[in-house]
């Protein structure tokens, strides 16, 4: 018989945490959920939109009864639960309703404080907390004009906003002189302050609300000095405060809120409980990203893994008031160990504080421009040093690099017809929309429905920020990201394991790290086969069925599912025999159109399956290798003739890179790598946006690395100077190997040392030249195994036959 | 085995890598069939219902094929899209006898069947 769990509180913590335990044990429970209010469960998080009369209720709904039916929960609606006996182990409804349980999920949320002063229970008093809330501010709005909202927080603004777009005149009232002020600091609180106020809201700053009066058919709000203020309706948002009655009624330990552990147990260990309702480690959740974070952990705990544990959340809040940006994360105050860098045009209505701790960010907030908000955050949570950004990190992300993100910043500022995915042709209206209406959290839905970052993955950054712009606060790009949905782990993390415990296949990994899925998945598997390869070089056997197409069968597959192939020229020096050799193959084999590459190499494009094998044995016999265009693998050396023939040429260029490739043709790497030597500072290699360029000097070379120019143009930043070819050659496989060992599967060089920073480089490889020598040698030792010609292997070796040739000709 | 099946045998389980696929060549198209880790084997049109990729190409993975052109993922027991994609790969009769493989073409002037 199949386990008893009954969820008390049908709102988005509880049902979030039924949602991940049926995706983890969809059969471990029989559910029984019992919900206060009328309804299935709803994003409470848009009820200022739905104040505001941007949105319907019907919108937010995130789970309608069809889908409680769907996975067999019974549903009680309008029952609250008054009793919980845990002798028993069994719930009492307040309408006499009784259920049985073996696990308990508390999930009641939070109340809103109402202020306990004269006429707080009059009719038009109201609080802001649910549908109900809303529906009875939307009445008076329709008939009535004056409104006072008290609390000028988060909540309170929202909800003044709301009902002056609904017509009403609102005053808020607020006991500090500066709004928000759990949120914002003086200056920003002062710019929101004279915005809201441009809109025509009103404010009684340090004014204490001492009672509700009724004068004949008039209610008004009284002031401690005397002053009245008309008000048709009162909204009272003042803060809440956690629900533990029920539980605290049962006796379970309660402080502030239902004190929870790492696992989200309760004192009774039958007993668990997410939401606003909990107290973790002294702190309690106002917000939905914390909340999703407690409901994933609880699931995990619920479906008997185990392995997951909460350690608190950071958060950050974002205003929801349509044409005020505001956002604010951490300490944003600070103290005598912090510093403090500022941005303030009052006239243009910008202001940007960041508080700093260690070379670390500790808080922000942001006003009028909020577009790095995210970003800020993101580095926030990771704890990175931002020495390296110091100078241009005020001004946002796209002063940096523009490795792969740069367009973070346009999110906010983007019309919804313009394109954000433009691999698959999504707008940003479609991606807002399908947030909203599919009710979406994470990156992963949007990708499913949506397209949009699916494919090259360059607009990621952008849709996270649509994401976190649609959600406010409610989104938090999870801190860590596992590697897929198989596991929790994320590639650091898998990549540890293999070394630590000298894993060796991929059924071995997916076993130890109790992959969730029997074969992975098209992420996972070339993922773990790339970093099995690299950690055992020699030993490891390539697993072909877990590499994506073009590297099974080494060429690129095409739309129309011909191939493409590239012969290696090294240094892309050529001559008149090999020349005519790739002629008369394109010719013998009737290949549709040859081309030069961007790499200035020669493309055949057009051909068949079955042809490769037999175009492979002749290049091979002609004494052609693969050149690797269709692989996370060394491409090609790009070079310009250097001072053989250039007039300005002042080192040998073409020697040189003819010998880097050499060294380097058949490494495998976390994703493309692009090579350039140029033989002067003019550069005509164009090795500045390489993955590693050499750019000549009179007094040696230049070493640059993290180039891009493909989806977003990077500059490579300087590794070093150097004098001979050897030092060159050195640099170049211990360059290659930090970055094959350090870098995340499908990691360019760009955005890695973007991640990691420049100086991490300059410790490992040129401040420390045995470190580096060590890497040069780990290198060479992986190209022993690597250098092995897959075409050769294929074209006369008969090496995977069967990928090449039909199982059967019907017909 | 029923003769309105015109069972006909297109090779052997061992033909084909676990986790793989391999291609029928017949007058009305490929055919790809797919071998899972539970050594069982599936027959779909060799055309992705989005734009025509060939799924033989893919990654396997549980009963699914990730199409080699732009992802989409195709259940091998329905030939169905993974929603919410929508679309359908035409599925084909295949059985194993001991390890030998046999396919149908019964189906394949109407595109192979669904869902």
């Amino acid at each position: 018989m199949r386990k008893k769990l009954i969820l008390i509180g049908n709102g988005m913590a509880g049902v979030r945490t039924l949602e991940e335990l049926l995706k983890l044990a969809p059969e471990a429970y029989d559910i029984t959920v019992f919900g206060a209010e009328p309804h299935g469960n709803y994003n409470r998080i848009l009820l200022s939109p739905v104040l505001a009369g941007e949105k319907r209720f019907d919108e937010i709904l995130l789970n309608d009864e069809a889908w409680y039916a769907t996975h067999d929960i019974t549903l009680h609606t309008g029952k609250r639960v008054t009793e919980i006996d845990r002798a028993r182990r069994r719930v009492v409804a307040d309408d006499g309703t009784t259920a049985d349980y073996d696990r308990l999920l508390i999930a009641t949320g939070s109340e809103p404080v109402v202020l306990p002063i004269p006429g707080h229970h009059l009719d038009g008093v109201v609080t802001f907390r649910d549908i109900r809330d809303v529906d009875r501010m939307l009445e008076v709005a329709r008939t009535r004009r004056h409104a006072v909202v008290i609390g000028g927080g988060l909540l309170g603004l929202e909800a003044a906003n709301g009902l002056m777009k609904q017509g009403m005149e609102v005053t808020v009232v607020h006991l500090m002189e500066s709004l928000m002020e759990r949120q914002l600091d003086g200056p920003a609180a002062d710019m929101l302050r004279r915005s809201l106020e441009e809109r025509g809201m009103k404010f009684r700053m340090g004014g204490e609300t001492e009672a509700i009066v009724v004068n004949g058919r008039d209610a008004a709000v009284r002031l401690q000095d005397g002053s009245e203020l008309p008000a048709d309706l009162v909204v009272m948002a003042v803060g809440i405060r956690p629900s533990t009655e029920s539980a605290e009624s049962a006796g379970i330990y309660c402080e502030r809120g239902i004190v929870v552990n790492d696992t989200l147990q309760t004192y009774d260990p039958r007993i668990y409980a997410v939401g606003e309702c909990v107290q973790h480690h002294g702190t309690t959740y106002g917000l939905v990203a914390p909340l999703f974070e407690q409901a994933k952990v609880c699931a995990n705990h619920l479906a008997g893994l185990g392995y997951w544990r909460y350690e608190g959340s950071k958060t950050s809040t974002k205003l929801k008031v349509t044409g005020i940006d505001l956002f604010s994360a951490g300490d944003f105050i600070g103290d005598d160990t912090t510093e403090e860098i500022h941005f303030n045009d009052i006239a243009g209505g910008v202001y940007k504080k960041l508080v700093l701790r260690d070379d670390r960010i500790t808080g922000a907030v942001l006003y009028g421009d909020t577009a790095d908000g995210a970003w800020y955050f993101q580095l926030m949570r990771e704890g990175a040093d931002i020495s390296d950004l110091r100078e241009n990190l005020l001004f946002g992300q796209h002063h940096l690099g523009d490795a792969g993100h740069g367009d973070v910043n346009r999110a906010t500022l983007m019309a919804d017809d313009q394109e954000v995915c433009g691999c698959n042709g999504v707008c940003k209206g479609d991606i807002v929309k399908a947030i909203t209406s599919k009710g979406l959290f994470t990156l992963e839905d949007v990708r499913a429905y949506t397209k949009a970052s699916s494919s090259c993955g360059s607009c990621t950054g952008l849709v996270e920020q649509i994401l976190a712009y649609t959600l406010g606060g409610d989104y938090s790009a999870p801190e860590v990201k596992p590697v897929c949905t198989c596991t929790d782990y994320t590639h650091d993390q898998v990549r540890r394991v293999i070394r630590e415990q000298g894993l060796k296949s991929l059924a071995a990994v997916m076993h130890f790290l109790e992959w969730k899925s029997a074969d992975g998945c098209p992420v996972c598997r070339p993922a773990l086969n790339y970093y099995l390869l690299t950690a055992w070089p020699g030993e490891y056997r390539d697993e072909g069925q877990s590499r994506y197409i073009n590297e099974r069968v080494h060429a690129n597959i095409q739309k129309d599912g011909t191939y493409s192939i590239v012969p290696r020229v090294f240094g892309g020096i050529t001559n008149p025999l090999q020349l005519r050799t790739l002629a008369d193959v394109a010719e013998k084999y009737q290949i549709p159109q040859v081309k030069f590459t961007g790499g200035s190499r020669i493309d055949m494009l057009g051909v068949k399956k079955e042809q490769l094998p037999a175009i492979w044995a002749d290049l091979a016999a002609a004494g052609f290798v693969s050149g690797h265009a269709y692989g996370k693998a060394v491409r090609t050396v790009k070079c310009c003739v250097g001072s053989d023939w250039c007039r300005f040429g002042t080192q040998d260029s073409t020697t040189m890179a003819i010998e880097i490739e050499k060294m380097t043709w058949g490494s495998w790497t976390p994703h493309k790598f692009k090579m350039g030597v140029s033989g002067c500072p003019r550069n005509c290699a164009e090795a500045t946006i390489k993955d590693l360029g050499v750019v000549a000097v009179e007094s040696g070379w230049e070493i640059h690395v993290g180039g891009n120019g493909g989806v977003k143009v990077r500059a490579t930043d300087l590794l070093c100077h150097v004098t001979t070819m050897e030092e060159v050659l050195e640099y170049t496989g211990a360059f290659l190997q930090l970055y094959r060992e350090e870098a995340r599967y499908l990691e360019r060089t760009a955005p890695w040392i973007e991640r990691v920073g420049i100086s991490f480089l300059k410790e490992r490889l040129v401040a420390d030249p045995e470190q580096r020598r060590a890497y040069n040698e780990r290198f060479r030792a992986s190209q022993v195994f690597a250098q092995e010609d897959p075409w050769g292997e294929r074209g006369t070796g008969g090496v995977d036959r069967h990928e090449f040739i039909p199982l059967k000709v019907l017909g | 085995m029923t003769n309105d099946m015109e069972w006909q045998q297109v090779g052997h389980l061992d033909d084909i890598p676990k986790l793989g696929a391999r291609v029928v060549r017949t007058p009305e198209g490929d055919i790809a069939l797919f071998r899972t880790t539970d050594d069982q084997v599936f027959a779909l049109r060799d055309r992705c219902p989005h734009k025509g990729g060939p799924l033989s190409q893919g990654i396997v993975y549980d009963h699914k094929v990730a199409c080699p052109l732009h992802n989409w993922a195709i259940h091998l027991e329905t030939g169905m899209a993974v929603p919410p994609d929508e679309g359908c790969a035409g599925r084909l009769p295949v059985m194993l006898e001991g390890r030998d493989i046999y396919l149908s073409l019964t189906v394949l002037d109407g595109a192979g069947s669904c869902g």
